[in-house]
């Protein structure tokens, strides 16, 4: 099977019908062990046993900049091919990337308050990503606002490109502006600083979380495909009833 | 494993993301259900796709 033959629909969803019990059983796995090596990784010598919350927090808030890129992607494929399936995957990933977004600030927040003292802080990382998840929350409501699929791709896509203006402005906040929030010490010029009994494990649950996204997107790109297939039928119905 | 003074923050953040994880799969989970009953109910309606397949039939 070649990429193309994924852009039809009907072929999609024979592959992901396939492929999902596989993606489902490696990620639980995969999870697990992170799970289980998070457990057993040593206190920080200044955090002590709250470095724990990073396993989940960084993963989450990886995933919500990756979340948006792979939706920036997918908008181009809406606006350039005019592909029915970008949409598709654009909808599908939104829920999934502002849920993943929530689950940063959350975590962030609960690792802040014992180590800064604080829950919230307006610095410059801590509001870009909020603004991130208003904007999730934003795409979401306008694809349910717009009825016809067609005219709430072209308007979601479009929203999502001018959004992605903030991706890299998450990234380089805690560089370009003086932040509460700690700079990278993972993706970074000269490799991570981060000790190997933290990066080990905060590297397989990044993976996991992945996998985790891709499992989740695949099956909501199905049920979305499924939804239109519904919609299509019921208009065909509508129509021939009127005939 | 002690988890030190602040384990009501580690446990916190632990619980709310499986929690969060749970509620999107079975979200997702629930929608299939819900789009394969509706398809399944156009079948039994007569409605038949451009293909010739019928309105359930996910291939």
């Amino acid at each position: 099977m070649t990429l193309i033959d994924l852009a039809n629909p009907t072929r999609f969803l024979t592959l992901t019908t396939r492929l999902l019990p596989w993606l489902a059983a490696v990620t639980a796995a995969l999870l697990l062990i992170g799970l289980y090596q998070s457990a057993m990784a040593p206190d920080d010598y200044q955090q002590g046993a709250t470095v724990k919350i990073m396993f989940i927090h960084v993963p989450n808030a990886w995933l919500s900049m990756f979340v948006w890129g792979v939706m920036s992607l997918a908008a181009l494929g809406t606006l350039v091919w005019r592909h029915p399936l970008a949409d598709v995957a654009a909808k599908a990933a939104a829920p999934i990337g502002a849920a993943f977004t929530f689950l940063a600030l959350v975590t962030g927040s609960l690792w802040g308050r014992p180590m800064w003292g604080t829950y919230w802080e307006w610095d410059a990382r801590l509001t870009s990503v909020l603004i991130l998840f208003l904007m999730y929350l934003g795409l979401i409501a306008l694809w349910r606002a717009v009825e016809d699929p067609s005219r709430a791709a072209r308007a979601a896509a479009i929203l999502t490109l001018v959004g992605a203006i903030n991706l890299p402005i998450i990234k380089f906040s805690v560089d370009w502006w003086n932040t509460l929030h700690q700079s990278a010490s993972v993706m970074r010029i000269g490799g991570p600083s981060l000790d190997r009994a933290f990066l080990i494990p905060l590297l397989v649950m990044a993976v996991a979380f992945s996998l985790l996204f891709v499992t989740l997107h695949l099956a909501a790109m199905r049920n979305e495909i499924l939804r239109r297939r519904v919609r299509s039928l019921q208009m065909m119905q509508a129509s021939q009833r009127a005939a | 494993m002690s988890l030190g003074p602040y384990t009501s923050f580690i446990v916190t953040s632990y619980a709310l993301v499986g929690a969060v994880v749970l509620i999107l799969i079975f979200s997702i989970a629930i929608d299939y259900r819900r789009q394969k009953e509706r398809l399944r109910e156009l079948d039994a309606s007569g409605v038949i796709r451009r293909s010739g397949r019928g309105a359930a039939d996910i291939r």
